[in-house]
């Protein structure tokens, strides 16, 4: 067992003394550790041995497994385009995987995923979706789309808190010295150059999805060293611009910006920028994040889904494909005979359910390392008090400057909802940690609680007499990783391929945890059995 | 005998001089703002004031002996008597009704030790220097000091200060005499005494200096100091901090700070904000709609018609309580909101606008402070515009107040076209309302429409008639549209907020 001393300075890097203990304070905070079904899930592991009794077996033409982003847009391209005989597994009760979100009376919340940047035209298959849900005003004269106003992220959109005082934006104008401005403005120029490259098929370097992404060796190379190496060897210095850097690793795919690989931090700045000198595209988000998405999805094919389903193992065999499961409801298992499988689960876990794998992994499957998250909701009475009249006002995200967490994102900010009780959803990722995930299960509700309000305790004075509630879902598998070198791996490539009609689709498999990436995959994998199908 | 100490002390005559008028003139502000009418106050604190410091020198004839100990004594109460004075008062009065209890006894009082200051130093230099020099220097240093006092109060202090931390500040001056002159008059102070008297002035320092790094957290109290008038009502509620006033011109309304009407004028401002809207419709408008406008004022003017139901929908419950049951408020709305025909909401706009279901209105009027924060800035949204209009009939007109065209030209351009680009036809106008300047409006309807020439009103208007009603939509060159490009504000960009801001800093001090 940890010392709160030792808790403390791992999460939060604070000076013990600098902390105040205020736990007696979180006796009046209701709450609790929510949602992944982490006993069940590792049921996989210890049980290899499934009995299904006859009455239990049904045929499906195609089985989907995981219902995440991936797996749900799998089922929606299924379902858009006429087919209907498939059956989706999701293990939870809750679909959506890491984009689900929940609701009370005032607001929803995300749980994991919560806003997703408008799409180039080229994206043609996502913007077919945003038409059927709706979100779409009209086309500009170039044909991109232009949200309705009311799903783009609503001003103001960020804010940083930094000794004492919020500043609008995130990276930290106040107090640069002129290498600071010198090294953001090269920085800038660095971005803008990737923004404009083009191969010589006319392939963009960075672009979403991953897949349209040039393969030219000139832009590899960048997966080879890591986002810190780059900025160095680029001769950056200026503290705040390493900051903004990290923040962005952390935030996009919770690792620090040493482990991630460099393309992947370009990626970032450049993927939503259509040319250089122009904003970022906007962000369509919703008060439960890219819950939204799923809700839409869920909509569409819900008497295809089956929840409280955790796929057990995936037999592939002369004609067919075997899909046993262990319905949780009854605590029976399954078996659907299928002629196709979408896997949408994590790619790494196919290790441990497709037979073939179980008895001879293939290697490239290690390289598949996720990092683990902790995401609470905090459920406030009142937002906090400006402690500063000219303090920047509560936005949509906000962001300590010195804390290891990503700070919270406000789930009221978007309805428009200013005043009394609101709903903040903290983020903290576990790159900071050596083993993150066990010692993320290691800890109680309560030090997680304190973890939490220690922190946002340097921002906000009152805020232990703001919260009513605090939920916190640990996320053991949240993102994939894109270390250095993996994004442009033989590995990223050989587990994309089908294997014996399994056709893989999981965000993973773009090396970089995104709903373009996952909803890329799923429809991709849906297309291709459609077409072997019809064959 | 320290040879130098008498220069020095007088100029610490000089500092007490300039600090005891400091306190007097602190006092007289203080009260002329909170309870109002300045010559009464200041004729009245001076009063006070000047016969206090009589009875302090006249008091200092029964101080015996211990002289110099006496006198740091005195310098140190003086400095927290005076140097809480202004805080201390405005702190009363945002929790006391009896302010004139407190404040009267408080400015005599220190008029009293202020009183016994000079007599009892000039006691004290007698032995060293002749008494015909004595009175000539001491005398003089004390005008010196006064005229000090008096050029810096309104020309530097004031503005730059604040009351609450000048008045600290010259508290922290009395202390410094009191501690310094532990060391000048150290000659004439018992040992044992010496001591005490030096930890009890480096306490007083330093309470006073906590008090002025501290002032921010008073000033929230001392905001009323910005009204010119008496204030008969201040109350926070959780949205905004209301203050209601009243002077000789009559009642006022500040949200914030910020005045929202002056009963002298404001049935220009709302005759103007209603009385189109209807001169504009072509049909019977029944169903009404009145966003923001908690004080009933535009109310009271739509209920001059016979309507046949209003739904009025304001963030602030305290705000339409307040209208709806306080004597002065209710006399100025002539009772309107108590009318049966009114259905009052307590709710943000925008987020009602989102969620109701109620049948589409044939007018609206819609009356929001000016957008000079981020949750006030998206009822100026295309966003906002259009679920309005989706709450509109398609005969319908509505009116929206747009801020200054003349201080705040693009803000009030800019509503104007935000309003177009979320599918209105607009025809903007402008009225002079004497306490807030030239106001700007927009009348707007779903389709195409004349600028109306005949109103509507079943009886005549104070302020508009119809000569009126037809300049009221011609800009003079100062308040025209702007040649320069102004952006539509949405709420993913709030760029109205940005410009109100830009526009009304310059007139902010600070
Ligand atoms: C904290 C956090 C914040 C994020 N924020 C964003 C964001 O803002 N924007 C963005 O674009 N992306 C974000 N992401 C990335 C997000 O992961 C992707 O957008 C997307 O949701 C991934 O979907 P997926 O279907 O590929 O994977 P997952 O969401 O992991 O879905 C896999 C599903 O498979 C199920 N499953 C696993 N094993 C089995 C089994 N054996 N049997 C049956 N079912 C099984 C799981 O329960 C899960 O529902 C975030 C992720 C996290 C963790």
């Amino acid at each position: 067992m940890w010392t709160r001393r030792e808790i403390l300075k791992a999460f939060l890097g604070l000076p013990f003394l600098m902390a105040c203990d205020n736990r007696s304070k979180i006796e009046n905070i209701a709450g609790e550790i929510v949602g992944a079904d982490v006993l069940n899930g590792h049921k996989i592991l210890s049980n290899p041995l499934f009995e299904v009794s006859n009455n239990n077996r049904e045929r499906k033409t195609v089985v989907i497994v995981g219902g995440g982003v991936s797996g749900l847009s799998a089922a929606w391209k299924l379902k858009r385009d006429g087919f209907n005989d498939f059956i989706l597994l999701e293990l939870e009760p809750k679909i959506g995987g890491t984009s689900q979100s929940g609701e009370n009376e005032l607001t929803g919340y995300p749980w994991g995923a919560h806003y997703l940047p408008v799409p180039f035209k080229e994206n043609s298959l996502l913007i077919t979706l945003l038409d059927e849900m709706n979100l779409i005003e009209g086309r500009t004269d170039e044909g991109e789309v232009i949200i309705k106003e009311e799903f783009l992220c609503r001003q103001p959109e960020e804010r940083v808190f930094y000794k004492g005082r919020w500043y609008e934006g995130l990276y930290l104008h106040v107090g640069e010295n002129d290498q600071d401005k010198i090294d953001l403005e090269n920085f800038q120029k660095e971005i803008d150059f990737w923004i404009d490259w083009r191969d010589s098929s006319a392939k963009r370097a960075f672009t979403l999805p991953v897949a349209n992404c040039s393969e030219d060796a000139f832009v590899n190379e960048l997966d080879k060293i890591s986002f810190e190496d780059w900025l160095r060897q680029k001769g950056f210095s200026s503290e705040r611009l390493f900051w903004y850097c990290d923040y962005a690793c952390r935030d996009d795919y919770g690792l620090k910006l040493h482990e991630t690989s460099a393309w992947a931090g370009l990626f970032y700045f450049c993927s939503r920028v259509r040319k250089s000198g122009e904003e970022s595209q906007p962000f369509i988000t919703f008060p439960e994040g890219n819950g939204r998405f799923v809700k839409h999805f869920y909509s569409k094919v819900k008497e295809n889904v089956k929840l409280k389903s955790l796929v057990c193992e995936i037999i592939p065999k002369e004609d067919s494909i075997e899909v046993v499961y262990l319905d949780i409801s009854d605590k029976k298992y399954r078996l659907v005979e299928a002629q196709k499988v979408i896997f949408s689960a994590p790619i790494f876990t196919a290790k441990h359910i497709i037979r073939d794998f179980k008895e001879n992994m293939p290697s490239y499957l290690k390289e598949f390392e996720h990092n683990a998250w902790f995401v609470a909701n905090l459920f406030l009475k009142d937002r906090p008090k400006p402690r500063f009249n000219r303090d920047f006002p509560l936005s949509w995200d906000n962001v300590i400057y010195e804390s290891p967490s990503l700070g919270y994102v406000c789930a009221t900010h978007q309805s428009g909802i200013d005043y009394g009780a609101t709903v903040f959803t903290y983020y903290y990722p576990m790159c900071a940690e050596k083993d993150g995930r066990a010692k993320l299960f290691s800890l109680s509700w309560k030090e997680l609680t304190d973890i939490i309000l220690t922190d946002l305790w340097r921002a906000h004075r009152d805020i232990y007499s703001l919260v009513e509630r605090i939920d916190i879902m640990r996320w053991g598998h949240a993102m994939i990783s894109p270390r250095v070198g993996f994004v442009r791996s033989e590995a990223l490539k050989k587990a994309k391929k089908p294997y014996r009609g399994i056709h893989f689709a999981n965000t993973d498999l773009s090396g970089v945890a995104l709903f373009e990436e996952a909803f890329y995959h799923g429809t991709r994998a849906a297309e291709e059995i459609w077409s072997d199908l019809r064959r | 005998m320290k040879k130098n100490f008498i220069p020095l002390l007088f100029l610490n005559v000089a500092i007490i001089a300039t600090c005891g008028l400091i306190y007097e003139l602190l006092a007289a502000t203080v009260s002329s703002y909170v309870l109002g009418d300045s010559i009464t106050q200041f004729s009245l604190v001076i009063g006070i004031y000047l016969s206090a410091m009589g009875v302090g020198s006249w008091l200092s004839g029964f101080l015996e002996d211990n002289l110099a100990k006496r006198f740091i004594e005195i310098e140190l109460a003086v400095a927290i008597a005076g140097g809480f004075s202004a805080p201390l008062l405005f702190l009363v009065f945002a929790h006391l009704s009896y302010f004139n209890l407190i404040f009267y006894p408080l400015v005599f009082l220190i008029g009293v030790l202020v009183g016994l200051e000079i007599p009892l130093l000039m006691r004290i230099l007698k032995n060293e220097l002749d008494f015909k020099k004595l009175v000539a220097r001491v005398l003089a240093l004390d005008y010196v000091g006064a005229l000090v006092a008096s050029v810096l109060f309104p020309i530097f202090l004031v503005p730059y200060m604040g009351l609450n931390r000048t008045s600290l500040f010259f508290g922290m001056m009395n202390a410094a005499v009191g501690l310094w002159g532990t060391w000048l008059l150290e000659h004439l102070i018992k040992p044992k005494d010496l001591t005490i008297l030096r930890i009890k002035g480096f306490a007083v320092v330093l309470v006073l200096l906590t008090g002025f790094i501290k002032a921010d957290s008073l000033t929230a109290l001392a905001e009323d100091a910005l009204y010119a008038d008496n204030i008969i009502f201040a109350k926070s509620s959780p949205y905004q901090r209301i203050v209601i006033t009243k002077g000789k011109a009559g009642y006022a309304l500040y949200l914030n700070g910020n005045l929202q009407f002056h009963s002298f004028d404001e049935y220009r401002y709302h005759e103007a904000l209603v009385h189109p809207a209807f001169a504009a419709h072509n049909g019977n408008p029944q169903r009404i709609l009145i966003l923001g406008g908690g004080d009933g004022l535009a109310l009271r003017e739509v209920l001059k018609y016979p309507v046949k139901s209003v739904i009025l929908v304001d963030l602030d419950p305290v705000m339409t309580h307040l209208a709806t049951h306080f004597p002065a408020l209710k006399m100025l709305n002539e009772n309107s909101m108590s009318d049966s025909r009114v259905q009052v909401i307590n709710q943000d706009a925008f987020v009602w606008l989102s969620e109701t279901e109620e049948e589409p209105f044939d007018i609206a009027i819609v009356d929001f402070p000016d957008p000079n924060n981020f949750a006030l800035g998206k009822l100026y949204t295309t966003r906002f515009y259009k679920l309005l209009k989706s709450k509109l009939k398609p005969d319908a007109t509505a009116i929206i107040q747009c801020t200054s065209p003349l201080i705040s030209r693009k803000s009030f351009w800019c509503i104007v076209k935000t309003l177009q680009s979320s599918g209105f036809f607009v025809e903007p106008f402008n009225v002079t309302v004497p306490s807030f300047g030239v106001w700007g409006y927009a009348l707007v309807k779903s389709e195409p429409f004349e600028i109306p020439t005949k109103l509507k009103a079943p009886t005549a208007l104070r302020f508009l008639n119809e000569e009126t009603l037809k300049t009221m939509f011609q800009f003079s060159n100062d308040t025209s549209e702007p040649e320069e490009e102004i952006e539509i504000n949405r709420l993913n960009n709030q760029i109205l907020v940005r410009y109100y801001e830009d526009e009304w800093q310059r007139f902010e001090h600070q």
